[in-house]
């Protein structure tokens, strides 16, 4: 349990570095602790084919995009103070503690369903195996509709980041 | 235990992760908060998967991540050619169908 706590202060201070630092290139890198904390989670929650995933996928491909873009762009590190930015800030410094008190309240008055389910883990529970024959039975038609949102934003990136000849 | 600490967890990045949309005026850096906040809802997934014992959520979970994927592109895509247009990755100078 002490490493699931250590794990959880990690992800919230890298998650708040993310928000609160200047540079973009520093918030890249603390978004991929973040997703490294959220993939041990996974671990901890018997899920492991989702925690090679997340690292895969996410800490490895999606971020390499982004940290492509911060360097493509060069962006200037200040970010200007428009009219309305004061007012903007501090209803959002209320509004985010407001969504998790109302998140708390939802998550600890849920019914209790640990005793609805006291068995253990099947064999393959969170291995790609299980994953892979519910994608393509139950899910199959989702799994494909995936694939073609995939090839349309393929597209899309290649369109939109196309340049014009005028 | 750790199905009802982690859930708690989770809404803590996902209104970390809205406060930085709301504050932070970089198209990227609001397109990492977003990445922050589908990552604390399946962070919600994953436990409510441990706790029930079911393996539906992981396959949710899937999905989420290949959208998150091709939101990321997509959405870099944006932010490039806005920056190409106008030099700079600023949220509010692009305004043109704000009302």
């Amino acid at each position: 349990m002490l490493i699931i706590n250590v794990i959880a202060f990690v992800a919230i201070f890298s998650a708040l570095m993310v928000v609160f630092h200047r540079s973009p290139m520093v918030s890249v890198v603390f978004l991929i602790v973040n997703l490294v904390c959220i993939a041990l989670f996974f671990l901890f929650l018997h899920a492991q084919f989702l925690f090679a995933i997340q690292l895969i996928v996410y800490a490895g491909a999606i971020m390499v995009l982004f940290v492509f873009v911060v360097m493509l762009l060069n962006l200037r590190q200040e970010e200007e103070q428009r009219p309305g930015w004061r007012i903007q800030r501090a209803l959002a410094f209320v509004a985010g503690p407001l969504l998790v008190g109302a998140l708390w309240t939802a998550l600890w008055r849920r019914g209790r369903s640990s005793e609805a389910f006291p068995g253990g883990f099947s064999s393959g529970f969170g291995t790609a195996e299980d994953i892979g024959r519910l994608l393509f039975n139950d899910y199959l038609f989702q799994f494909e509709a995936a694939s073609v949102l995939l090839v349309v934003a393929m597209i899309g990136a290649v369109v939109l980041a196309r340049r014009r000849e005028s | 235990m750790i199905t009802s600490f982690l859930p708690l967890v989770a809404a803590v990045l996902f209104a970390i992760g809205a406060i930085g949309v709301l504050i932070r005026r970089n198209a990227i850096v609001v397109l990492m908060c977003i990445e922050l906040m589908l990552n604390a809802v399946n962070l919600t997934f994953a436990s409510y998967a441990y706790e029930l014992r079911s393996m539906s959520a992981h396959v949710f979970i899937f999905f989420v991540m290949t959208v998150a994927a091709a939101e990321a592109a997509v959405g870099l895509g944006i932010v490039i050619a806005v920056f190409r247009k106008r030099q700079s990755a600023d949220v509010d100078d692009v305004n043109l169908m704000r009302w």
